[in-house]
Formats: structure tokens, sequence, C-alpha cells
């Protein structure tokens, strides 16, 4: 499995995470041996066999729809970096 | 005996009988950390303040395990008390609400001491992965505690607290509890709630105990298990107490040992360790016969495909904005996303990112993500196979004991490998315990993984009791080797 590294590069950019010359080498050498080691999932007798999504029998789950206590919306907007009138804060995105 | 080296069972017992106070366990405990944290480095936040404050709230709560101490591994959270998953990410997070297992902690009376270390966001087997510290084994302090639940089991094992609460989601509780010669549950997916447990990779994640031995799992699966409708997962069934189940008996058990985990790859101290303990399950009246579970190699890339999509999805929601890492250097929204989350992850998280979103993005989500999907029905397959034949099946719990601090880290293949008896159990959601059994030539615990049905809890902890009660591995106590 070859992993070039216009690739890695785009899945990085995919993943929003940049990627430092040194480290596209270093992750292109891992992502390469892992997923040749990964390959083997291509040979496992898995033909007609269903995707299995979760760990148990998956089942749809609803709740009554209530009125219940929801968060303190000061506690929420403790661990954010900018805040502003209970509003979590960002920069400009419309010009 | 130090009131420290005393399981929360025997604390219990001495509590009744008016020989010990719940305020010397305290001490006990507090005082042990203060001696042992320097060598050891479990945790990552102590609440000594806290702990003080909140036992002498509970001291005259009911519950019998009021006062009784635990630490909580740093990635279930815990209100007003940071939960950093060992992360730069994290490093100032302070939860705004408890997970449901902190809350059942707190209607029990048992008291928190801190948070505990871990590979960053639960990635890892041997807890270098922290971005924090990194932890040392307490029965050689140059070799890893195994992980992600690192700080968890050497922190029972160097009796800094009598049990702790760790995560699995590939072995990570297994795993260290194996490598700190403890014992380690991770219950049947479903069993105990997630809600509040920083998602990892959520249909492989679950919370479990990590103990001084089987008795002590049970009581804290007791507390631990049930279902909560914060959990759409948490599967709704009427709850067992899984003390009355320990019978020490094991007579007409059926025991299967699948053979591909003993073949190479698997060391032979604990090859030989394994087979002793198939000879006392004979003696105690179990039958043990050979079996095949034809999917190991399978299974564990099937592992690495599924854990790592999911945890590309899972930690998209670290961006800078309401919670976690915000970078300095920006000029607009996307710079934010992009610099907060390469400055803010450790290799190991970027590198699994990387992974899965390469295996979930287009032209290779059917050659990988979706082959793994279908390699997962295989996998609860054989187990089924199996189970039609056998009660419980055993297998080593890591192919290895623990290695030398710094000897995996540049060779995360190598590491992953390591994780072959524990991930299938993860892949088929069923419940898994990991037993210690006996030491090696260098005097380092090898552990043993007795493997049930979904939800037979009750059937892996009475054959891992009654093993622990006719054996004596409890009389070896850690050397903090130097």
């Amino acid at each position: 499995m070859q992993v070039s590294k216009e690739e890695i590069l785009h899945i990085a950019k995919l993943a929003n995470l940049n990627l430092k010359e040194e480290e596209v080498e270093t992750y292109m050498g891992h992502l390469e041996e892992i997923l040749n080691f990964a390959n083997v999932v291509n040979q496992a007798p898995i033909d007609g066999l269903e995707e299995t999504i979760g760990a148990n029998v998956a089942y749809n789950v609803f709740r009554k729809d209530e009125m219940i206590q929801s968060f303190d919306r000061e506690e929420l907007l403790q661990n954010a970096k900018e805040t502003q009138e209970g509003m979590f804060k960002i920069p400009k995105v419309i010009n | 005996m130090e009131i420290y080296e005393l399981s929360v069972h025997e604390l219990l017992e001495k509590l009744d009988k008016n020989e010990i106070t719940k305020e010397e366990i305290l001490s006990s405990y507090q005082n042990r950390i203060n001696e042992k944290e320097n060598d050891v480095q479990a945790f990552i936040t102590i609440t000594d303040t806290e702990a003080k404050e909140q036992f002498e709230k509970e001291k005259n709560n009911p519950s019998k395990l009021a006062g009784i101490p635990i630490a909580i591994k740093d990635n279930i959270c815990t209100k007003g008390v940071k939960t950093t998953c060992a992360s730069k990410m994290l490093e100032n997070f302070v939860s705004p609400y408890n997970a449901t297992v902190t809350e059942k902690l707190n209607e029990a009376g048992i008291i928190s001491l801190g948070k505990l270390n871990m590979d960053e966001f639960a990635m890892g087997g041997s807890t270098e992965h922290s971005y924090v510290k990194k932890t040392k084994n307490p029965w050689n302090l140059n070799k890893v505690p195994g992980g992600s639940s690192g700080g968890s089991a050497a922190a029972v094992a160097a009796g800094m607290v009598p049990w702790a609460l760790g995560s699995d989601t590939g072995g990570s509780i297994r795993q260290p509890a194996s490598f700190c010669g403890i014992v380690g549950l991770k219950p049947t997916y479903g069993l105990v709630s997630r809600y509040g447990l920083v998602a990892f990779a959520s249909s492989l994640d679950q919370i479990g105990t990590l103990t001084k031995d089987v008795k002590d799992s049970a009581l804290l699966l007791n507390v631990i298990a049930g279902h909560d409708e914060k959990d759409t997962t948490s599967v709704n069934k009427p709850k067992e107490d899984y003390l009355q189940v320990l019978t020490n008996n094991v007579k007409g058990l059926k025991i299967g040992v699948p053979i591909e985990y003993f073949g190479e790859g698997i060391n032979n101290e604990v090859k030989d360790s394994i087979n002793q303990v198939i000879e006392k399950y004979r003696e105690l009246g179990a039958t043990v016969e050979n079996c095949s579970l034809n999917v190991a190699e399978y299974a564990l890339a099937t592992y690495y495909i599924i854990a790592c999509a999911e945890a590309s999805s899972n930690l998209g929601r670290f961006d800078g904005i309401r919670y976690g890492y915000r970078t300095q250097n920006y000029q607009n929204l996307k710079d934010i996303y992009r610099n907060s989350r390469s400055e803010g992850f450790g290799a190991e998280v970027k590198r699994r990112i990387i992974l899965g979103t390469y295996v979930l993005s287009s032209g290779y989500y059917d050659a990988y993500y979706k082959k793994a999907q279908q390699v997962r029905t295989l996998v609860k397959k054989e187990f089924a196979k199996n189970f039609a034949k056998y009660d419980v099946i055993l297998t080593p719990t890591s192919s290895n004991v623990a290695f030398d601090l710094g000897s995996k880290i540049n060779d995360p293949l190598e590491m992953y490998l390591a994780d072959l008896c524990t991930v299938p159990v993860n892949i088929a959601g069923l419940p898994g315990i990991s037993v210690p059994c006996g030491l090696n030539s260098e005097g380092m615990p090898i552990g043993f993984q007795l493997i049930g049905k979904p939800f037979d809890e009750a059937i892996i902890l009475n054959a891992a009791y009654t093993y622990e009660q006719n054996t004596d591995f409890k009389t070896n106590k850690p050397q903090f080797k130097n």
C-alpha cells in the first residue's frame, strides 16, 4: 500500500490538521505500515456477511417529549475562550 | 497488614467489627499517595481538599461504601474537577456535569481522591502517550504500567487507592491490570453507562473496574452497572447482584481455550503460566478443551480500522471554540480549527485521526471500513459458535509482560500488536476479565483473560473468583524496583 505525499496532505486537510514537513514523512511511513497490516481484512471470509454497526442489536431509543431542567448556561460557557452575551464568540466569517 | 494493602471487602469487614475507622482508611490512602506518587506518577489531579470535604459530608451516609476512597481515570467527567484526557487539548477543561458513573459513586458515598493518568484520549497501551507524565509500573519503575488505563492500574497496584475506574476500548483496562498484577473487568457493552466518558470509539468504549481482587470487581460493578436513559446504548435489564454469584465452585464449567492465542507471538513464560491456570481449573472440576477462534489477525486489523474511524469522527468536536485548547495564532475561523487541533493533539492522536480519516475517505471506505464492519460480524459469529459449546473462553490477557519504558514508543504497529488477545472482546461487545496468575523470571506479573457471553458477568466473575480463592498470587507484592 503506497501512500503519496499529496494523499497524506489531503487527508490532513480533511481532518483539519496541519502537518510539518517531518510529520508528513513520519505519518506517511506509519500509515503505509499500518494499512499494509490492516489489509488482511480483505482476505477475511466475509462474502455475504452483513455489516455490524454497533456492539449490540440496534434499535431506536425514544424518550418522552417533555420539559426537563437543562444545564446552566454560564456553566456551559465556562470552558470557552471567548464568549459574548451568553454565546460562544468566533471570528467574523462573513465579509 | 497495612490498611492500604487491604481490598475493599476486607476494609468493610474490619469496619463492621470496629477494628478500623473510616477516618483511618482515608488517611492511610492519602498518606500512601504522598509516599508513592513521586515514584509511580499515577495521578494527574490529586483532590486532597475536596476529598476531605466530601468525606465530612458522607461520613454519616448509611451506604456501606460511604467514605471508601477511589480514583477515576481522567477521561470520565467529574463536575468541578478537571477532566484532561491526559491531553494538552483538555488541559484546563472542567466538566459542567458528572458522568453517570461519577454520580453513582457519589450516591454510594465513595470518595474520589483524584484523577488518573492515561494515554492521551485513551489511545495507547503504555500510558506513555500522556501529555502530562509517564506513569511507572509499581513492580519495576523502569517498566510501563500498560495502558491506556495505566494510571488506574498503577495506583491500585501501589496501594494508593483500593480500587479505580478505567475505560476499555481495545484492552485498556485488562492489559494494564495484567501488567500491574491486579484484576481488571471490562463489562459487556451496554451494561455500564458511557454518559460522561469522553468518547474515543463509541461502539467499543466501555467503563469498567480495576481492583485488587475479584470480589471487589463484583462490588464495584454492583455500584456502576445499570440502565441510563442518558446513554442510548445502555441496556435496560434487571439489576443483578454480582457478589451473590461468587460461589467458589467451577465444577462442570466448560472452558474453551482458542489455539490461536497460544501460537507464535505469545511469550513462553506467559504460555507456561496460562497452562498452569488450565491445570488448576481442571483440578477444580472444570472441563477445559482447545477450541478455535479463527479471527485473531482479522480482529486486530478490524479493531484499528473501526476504532480510528470512530475516533476521527468523535475528535472532530475539538475545534477550540466551545472548550479545550485554542491556538493564539489565527486570522480566521479555519485557522482556529486547524491550529488549535494541530497544537492541541499529541502525535499518537493525530496518527489515529489520520488513519481514521483515510479509511473513511471516498475511495477507501469500501476497501477498509466496510470490510471491517463485515469482519465484525464474522468475529461475533466465531464467538457465538464457541459459546454454543463453552461457558467461558480463556486466553492470555497480553502476549507478554510489561515492557521497558520507551522501548516501543517509536513503533506504533508493534504497540498495536500487543492488543491481539483483548480487542476481539470489544469488537463483539463481550465481557472480559483479567486475573493475575503469576510472575515471570524477572518478577513481572502475568495475567489471564476470561471472556463470557454478553451479560454473563456472573459466570466470568465466579470463574475468576474460584481461581483466585484456590491460588495465592496475592502473596506477591510490588517491589517498586528501580
